[in-house]
């Protein structure tokens, strides 16, 4: 454990280099705080401000104007329904809602065991796909509910054949 | 080394390439490509490849503009045609490689067309109608000519545009602009010379900001753009550098396209590399340095004063103009903030001269336009044409027309800030002006197409929570106004509301746009207001008969089966509902029931196509009362 929290503050300090001390750094700052934790902490927000000398809820301000940040720790395969025009045409909206009912949380929610959380995004362009959804790194082309609950089915199964596989080692 | 030197080494290393007996196979692996499949495809290629007794070369490119044909793959054969395969599949890669590359079957059952152009002419397939009605100036080498090497992009005439201008002096380079009549791509339509000669004219250090914040959900041409010919804005960033006299550019990239990013960085670097960027460019006094700033998500982050606030690592909030940017800028110091397509443009202006470039166009607005259709079309995809053609050969002989026929019912130009536009203003020009005349926008070029399934209040409601999730918040109008504006079109969807609310929603619409200071809260209501104006029917029957025309808006709608086309026994959606909703009634034949429903549309969708038995209904009362809901004996036994 303590090992862990060593770690975890060597990636601050990576973050927060010396030439990196202007306010101008702040946002891309806590993009990468969020690419390497995958979410904004108080903490490392109150970090950031002391780092910059501004106070820690102007940093909280300008974190939480932007929809990129977010404030809790995301699901291990992040699932983004794209609610972009065409999406939206093209029936994105039951997407969304497939995906809520097959993963059984509420959109902006994750999963009791955090290998899933569910968001709407704006456009991600592949409008020519539509509707279309992200799980983890993958892109899933013209979905509909039907589409929808196999997949979800398919992805699970495969997560309990990887969790047996990796319990039996 | 000069710049001369630089082209023929280039040049020798393509011809090398191209000349030899080399087969080339080019992969689309533009972001479109990859949601399709490509780097499946790309993988594939490699592996059969290896082991053949010929000299292969596999090859990432971006995007030719034809995303419903993705994933694409072009054969290039020494002393051959040039094929393009679409919808390839790892599956047919050993028939390819085996039939085209090793042998001389071209495979055609496979094939797109061939492509012609190439070595700086713009790249086409001739079988296809839309080349016909297409003139490509900024997607010309899009899709064929290597992203990731520079050579490719210096062989075929890159940066020859900016060497010239290097040779000018700034304010000649701002005239050739002029006399191009160039007009920003970003959406307003507004002179770039004009702005050029602002920037140019102010004291002190300066900026360039390359507007690549395509936060218009519909549009991606920027991305395609970048993700493809990277080169080409660069190149452009730097000729408005030295005409303006800055020696710093940023680029504005959206965090969502990682790729763009990608390639853009590697970009940077080759150029910088070959000392086409950086300090004394070209073997000139001038320097120049671009940086990459990553968006944080944020639509209004698109208005040139929200954007500076954001690269200064602030709230994007938008400012009071004048005085404007390129008076009083990033940092207070004077700044130009163009487009990307704006930028592209000025190396083919610069190359190729003014002349040249209004010979496509209109006299108001010369050269093309790009635009990303998407929607309800069969060829989803990149357009560019020329500046004047008319809305309907975009629709029909590019697009190819509403997917299995389904009736035209209008097309949304400029997304959240643009307007709806139906059938009669088909014959409307494409330029700046005439659709500003007929309430729509330029904008940022997304084309949204919707068919008779779609339904326009929905649309304009759609786009309404959009901006109203989108505003700063910093104008009361905006903030507020759209807000209430989503919630009157919420309700009219809902079949809540009363002709008094329609009224409520036109007036709210004027006052939003009155008392708002950006781009963003000024044109929120262009969606309602074109859709008000041209599709009065459809906000009536939702108002007086509570009932969608479309069958989209939920609460005005229901599912149900017709008893006579119910084939009884196929259970098809019994098994799908999620809400276990549909149940027989003693005949065998199924029934929705609608206490249950959640309008989801799985049975619509998984009832086999011969029996087609699933329809939707609106208003609700139209399902007859026999069949509307499980009896209460039945439901207690099961």
């Amino acid at each position: 454990m303590g090992e862990n929290v060593q770690n975890i503050n060597a990636d601050l300090k990576k973050i927060l280099t010396r030439e990196r001390r202007n306010r101008c750094y702040l946002i891309s700052i806590l993009q990468d705080i969020q690419a390497s934790r995958g979410f904004l902490s108080g903490e490392d927000m109150r970090e950031v401000a002391k780092f910059l000398g501004m106070p820690a809820s102007a940093v909280w301000g300008v974190a939480t104007f932007y929809n990129q940040f977010r404030f809790t720790p995301p699901g291990r395969r992040p699932v983004r329904v794209c609610m972009g025009t065409a999406c939206h045409l093209g029936g994105g909206q039951l997407v969304l809602e497939a995906m809520a009912r097959e993963l059984e949380i509420e959109i902006g929610g994750t999963t009791a065991d955090r290998e899933f959380s569910l968001e709407r995004v704006a456009c991600i362009g592949c409008c020519a796909l539509a509707p279309v959804a992200t799980i983890g790194p993958d892109v899933y082309p013209r979905l509909t509910p039907p589409k929808v609950e196999e997949i979800v089915v398919e992805i699970k199964a495969d997560s309990t054949a990887q969790d047996v596989a990796g319990s039996g080692q | 080394m000069k710049f001369d030197d630089i082209y023929r080494q280039s040049r020798s290393n393509w011809e090398a390439l191209y000349q030899g007996q080399i087969v080339h196979i080019l992969v689309g692996t533009a972001t479109c490509g990859r949601a399709a499949g490509s780097m499946a495809v790309l993988e594939a290629l490699r592996k059969q490849i290896e082991g053949l007794p010929l000299e292969v070369r596999v090859s990432e490119v971006g995007c030719m503009g034809l995303c419903s044909c993705e994933p694409l793959v072009i054969i290039i054969k020494p002393g051959g045609f040039s094929v393009c395969y679409h919808h390839v599949t790892p599956q047919m890669v050993p028939q390819l490689v085996e039939g085209y590359v090793v042998n001389d079957d071209p495979c055609l059952d496979l094939a797109l067309g061939t492509v012609t152009g190439g070595d700086g002419e713009p790249v086409e397939i001739p079988e296809l109608e839309r080349f016909a009605h297409e003139k490509r100036l900024l997607l010309r080498s899009c899709g064929y000519n290597s992203p990731l090497e520079i050579d490719h992009y210096i062989a075929c005439g890159g940066y020859k545009g900016l060497v010239k201008a290097l040779g000018m002096k700034p304010g000649q380079v701002i005239q050739e602009v002029e006399r191009s009549g160039l007009r920003g791509r970003g959406g307003a339509g507004y002179p770039t010379a004009a702005k050029w000669k602002l920037c140019h004219e102010a004291k002190g250090q300066k900026y360039v900001i390359c507007n690549a914040d395509e936060g218009d959900p519909g549009a991606f041409m920027d991305r395609v753009l970048l993700e493809s010919d990277p080169h080409g804005v660069l190149e452009g960033m730097a000729i408005a550098g030295f005409a303006v006299g800055a020696q710093q550019g940023f680029i504005y990239v959206r965090e969502e396209y990682p790729l763009a990013i990608e390639r853009l960085q590697k970009a940077i670097g080759q150029a910088k590399e070959k000392k086409l960027l950086g300090r004394n460019m070209a073997g000139s006094r001038f320097s120049f340095d671009i940086e990459i700033i990553k968006g944080a998500g944020a639509f209004v982050s698109g208005e040139e004063t929200a954007m500076m606030a954001a690269i200064e690592g602030r709230r994007s909030w938008p400012e009071h103009r004048p005085p404007y940017p390129t008076e009083y800028g990033l940092w207070g110091r004077p700044t130009l903030v163009n487009n990307v397509k704006t930028l592209a443009y000025v190396p083919l202006i610069l190359q190729y001269g003014a002349g040249w470039f209004r010979e496509t166009g209109t006299a108001q607005s010369p050269g093309t336009a790009m635009f990303a259709l998407a929607g309800k079309l069969v060829n989803t995809g990149l357009a560019e044409v020329p500046m004047g053609t008319t809305l309907r050969t975009l629709v029909y002989d590019i697009g190819g027309g509403t997917r299995s026929g389904k009736q035209f019912k209008g097309v949304q130009i400029g997304g959240p800030s643009g307007g709806c536009l139906p059938e009669t203003l088909l014959d409307t020009p494409i330029d700046f002006d005439s659709l500003k005349e007929a309430g729509a926008i330029m904008g940022s070029g997304g084309v949204i197409v919707m068919d008779e399934n779609n339904c326009v209040v929905d649309t304009a409601r759609y786009f309404t929570d959009f901006s109203r999730q989108e505003s700063c918040g910093k104008c009361t109008q905006c903030r507020i106004g759209t807000f209430h504006m989503f919630g009157l079109l919420d309700g009219i969807t809902r079949g809540m509301s009363s002709v008094v609310e329609l009224a409520a929603l036109k007036e709210l619409a004027a006052d939003i746009k009155a008392g708002s200071l950006c781009g963003l809260g000024r044109m929120a209501p262009n969606p309602v207001l074109t859709t008000l104006r041209y599709y009065d029917d459809e906000y009536k029957a939702h108002v007086l008969e509570k009932r969608c025309p479309a069958g989209v808006c939920k609460e005005l709608t229901a599912y149900y089966i017709l008893p006579e086309k119910c084939e009884r026994g196929c259970d098809h959606c019994v098994l799908a509902c999620p809400a276990e909703a549909i149940f027989s009634d003693e005949n065998g034949l199924k029934i929705v029931d609608q206490a249950k429903c959640t309008k989801c549309g799985s049975c619509e969708l998984v009832c086999p196509p011969e029996y087609n038995a699933v329809i939707r209904l609106s208003p609700v009362s139209l399902v007859p009362s026999g069949r509307r809901t499980r009896p209460e004996a039945a439901s207690k036994e099961s």
